[in-house]
């Protein structure tokens, strides 16, 4: 069975408060973090993208497995939506910015905020069918929102690397996807900022996708809420996560730990990944997680995973753990938000 | 003229409707109809079919002919016309189905209204709401029925006739109605403070002062066939329905809150009904967005009364004057070629005692009065029962 055998997330140190964009766009901050539940977002350095992001996570990733095992890497997956390249894949430049064995598959993923649980499930079919011992999982985004839109309080950035074995601190009992054709987000090839169908990315996309794919899941494992220390879900917001859960019969405490989106907006790929990864910090043998990530366009991938007695031997404290990394954030106003996100028109562009 | 009644209602419940088309709503609220008219589809002379915008919506014209078709009643070839007022589109489908019946032309027809407006984004679907305006001197400059509206709200304020709080109680009733009808968009009750507080459209007003954009079909079976009526269990009467016009950019008109067609329909249609306005019993008011709901009952009741309506809180269902007992557009929802419809609808609920929770003891008279755009069409129609 295939199991998590180290974990790193990376999240930039610059944040902007809901307050902030408030401010620029006249409206009431408290309808933002009441009605959203996203208090403040990351936003990436001007030199910073998908690829850093991702080299960060996955470094912190190699560093608790360490880092002579590396070599053994024998896939790379990145899953984002804001590749630095159209064409070029951000996988080889990490087989070498992470100092990888060249005789390695990589590609790059996408699948809207669901790319990284993708790779994810690629890796554990490789490590199964024995064609790899080890591979690597990456889920990392530097996302996009439109000046004003309401996307602009959440989309942000982070990454998350999951390097997955047959030996590991956290064994993946089950994974399950739920597909289907729901275009409720959407960013055509060429365009800077993504479309949405305001609502219709709710009930019709995150809600059905997410509760049929975790209620599946429970079917299939012949579990219930209640059986799970955890449960992690792909988090646009602070409150649709929140929602789903309770809907599916979850308590606040089982989600606590891995919602991460009121601090540091939507990570996009890194959504869900990075919130059980705050959950792995915490976890301790025995524990039962719940993970589902969505994906417009449309899609859910749920994961059931029991977390086994290695993690007591786990070196956890040689990479930050994500709380770690909600610590000493420098804030930033909007002018210095738009700055880095190159909104900006230059001279030239 | 004939008399004419109501002797079949139905409608698909409003809302974000995401997996049905315009054309499964609109057969869902006509066989419904029929059903409850209790008649069969070879009864009915001619379809009448509000509807403000498919074009634009789903790039669906030819309205009429698409829902007699879906509707399964293309093999009787009967007449079947579109209406199109702007959001008055139901009312005067009503108007025009009502004459065509009193007239003696046809003996039964069905009048449905439908919009699906929920297949595009939002910001589109507001541009096409902004259709209902003057294309030349309004939207072209960028104002929107909303940014009317606030304009409208402002204005009010400033000289004194009302204040913040009093408009935005009229959301808060339609709230607490809509709470109480299974077919709303909306069920929740909402506070004042709600109101106040909540995001910005057009300042003053927030998203809980407009109406939402909603997907719907509503439709009625009227008749003049004596045999059908006697049939039907709880006949209505359709006792006068009056259209009238104002100057389509609010700039032309003698004051930008005023609201002469209301008051030139509304005045004609009690007249026409023999009754005074003390004699409604249940009002169901055009609010597509709250400031123009009190407009109305200003131009209804007078400033002074209207005011006491609002500030005594007498529009409640069980209260001197209730208004907006389906939930009003606010709550019930307003697709636009639906929502004149539905208006009746719920009168006919009424007039039979069958709006279970919100149900106002004895009625007798319901005034209707659907809207285009910020009153440029006004449909008031007097339903009834003896």
């Amino acid at each position: 069975m295939a199991s998590i055998v180290s974990y790193g997330s990376y999240i930039p140190r610059y944040r902007i408060k809901a307050e902030e964009i408030a401010r620029i766009w006249g409206e009431n901050p408290d309808n933002i973090k009441n009605g959203l539940m996203v208090y403040s977002k990351s936003v990436p350095a001007p030199d910073e993208d998908v690829l850093t992001i991702s080299t960060e996570a996955a470094r912190n990733a190699i560093n608790r497995w360490g880092k002579e095992n590396r070599k053994k890497i024998g896939a790379i997956y990145v899953g984002s939506e804001s590749h630095p390249y159209a064409v070029k894949p951000t996988a080889s430049i990490l087989v070498e910015s992470l100092g990888l064995d060249y005789n390695i598959m990589a590609a790059d993923y996408e699948f809207a905020c669901k790319a990284g649980t993708a790779a994810i499930q690629n890796v554990i079919g490789l490590v199964d069918s024995d064609m790899i011992e080890y591979g690597m999982a990456i889920g990392a985004d530097t996302s996009q929102g439109a000046p004003g839109d309401a996307l602009e309080y959440s989309a942000s950035a982070g990454g998350t690397a999951f390097i997955i074995g047959k030996k590991g601190i956290a064994d993946i009992n089950k994974t399950y996807s739920f597909t289907t054709d729901t275009p409720d987000f959407w960013r055509r090839e060429g365009e800077k900022y993504p479309s949405h169908g305001g609502r219709f990315t709710g009930e019709p996309a995150y809600f059905k996708h997410i509760l049929t794919a975790a209620k599946k899941m429970m079917e299939l494992m012949n579990t219930k809420p209640e059986d799970y220390d955890y449960a992690v879900f792909h988090q646009p917001n602070g409150k649709f996560p929140t929602r789903a859960a309770k809907m599916l019969g979850f308590k606040d405490s089982q989600i606590e730990e891995g919602l991460m989106t009121p601090y540091i907006g939507n990570t996009y790929s890194n959504s869900m990944m990075i919130g059980l990864s705050a959950i792995l910090d915490k976890a301790e043998p025995g524990d039962r997680i719940l993970a589902v990530a969505f994906g417009s366009g449309a899609g859910s991938d749920a994961f059931d995973i029991t977390v086994n007695d290695s993690i007591k031997s786990f070196n956890r404290s040689s990479a930050p753990t994500v709380r770690k990394q909600l610590e000493n954030p420098i804030w930033i106003d909007y002018a210095y938000y738009v700055k880095f996100r190159k909104k900006i028109i230059m001279r030239g562009d | 003229m004939r008399d004419v009644y109501i002797i079949g209602v139905g409608t698909t419940k409003f809302g974000e409707l995401w997996d049905k088309s315009l054309r499964d709503l609109a057969t869902e609220a006509g066989l419904k109809a029929i059903t409850d008219a209790g008649i069969y589809s070879e009864d009915v002379n001619a379809l009448y079919g509000a509807n403000t915008s498919a074009g634009q919506f789903i790039d669906q014209e030819h309205i009429a002919s698409l829902i007699a078709d879906a509707a399964g009643l293309s093999e009787l070839g009967i007449p079947s016309i579109r209406i199109e007022a702007g959001s008055a589109s139901g009312g005067a489908a009503l108007h025009e189905a009502y004459l065509a019946v009193a007239s003696g032309k046809y003996d039964t027809v069905v009048v449905g209204g439908v919009e699906k407006m929920t297949d595009v984004p939002p910001e589109e679907a507001n541009k096409i709401v902004g259709g209902s305006l003057d294309a030349e001197w309004e939207t072209f400059f960028g104002v929107t029925e909303a940014s009317l509206a606030a304009m409208i709200a402002k204005r009010l304020e400033y000289e004194g006739k009302m204040k913040r709080e009093d408009y935005a109680h009229i959301p808060v009733v339609s709230h607490k109605h809509g709470s109480m009808n299974e077919t709303s968009h909306f069920r929740n009750s909402i506070k004042l403070e709600d109101v106040l507080k909540a995001s910005y459209v057009a300042q003053p007003l927030t998203i809980f002062d407009c109406a939402p954009l909603s997907d719907g079909a509503s439709a009625i079976v009227i008749s003049s066939n004596r045999q059908l009526i006697n049939s039907s269990e709880n006949p209505v009467k359709i006792v006068s329905s009056e259209i009238s016009t104002d100057y389509l950019s609010l700039h032309d008109r003698t004051s930008i809150y005023s609201l002469n067609a209301f008051k030139r329909s509304s005045k004609k249609a009690l007249e026409s009904a023999k009754i005074s306005k003390e004699k409604v019993d249940v009002l169901e008011l055009h609010d597509s967005y709250s400031i123009i709901g009190l407009l109305q009952l200003m131009e209804l009741y007078g400033e002074k009364e209207a005011m006491n309506l609002v500030r005594n809180e007498e529009l409640y269902w069980d209260k001197s004057r209730p208004t907006n007992t389906s939930g009003g557009l606010k709550a019930h929802g307003n697709p636009l070629g639906a929502t004149g419809i539905y208006q009746a609808v719920e009168a006919t609920l009424q007039l039979r005692g069958k709006a279970g929770q919100r149900q106002v003891k004895g009625a007798k008279y319901v005034l209707l009065h659907n809207m285009g755009g910020i009153g440029a069409t006004s449909v008031s129609t007097v339903l009834g029962v003896e």
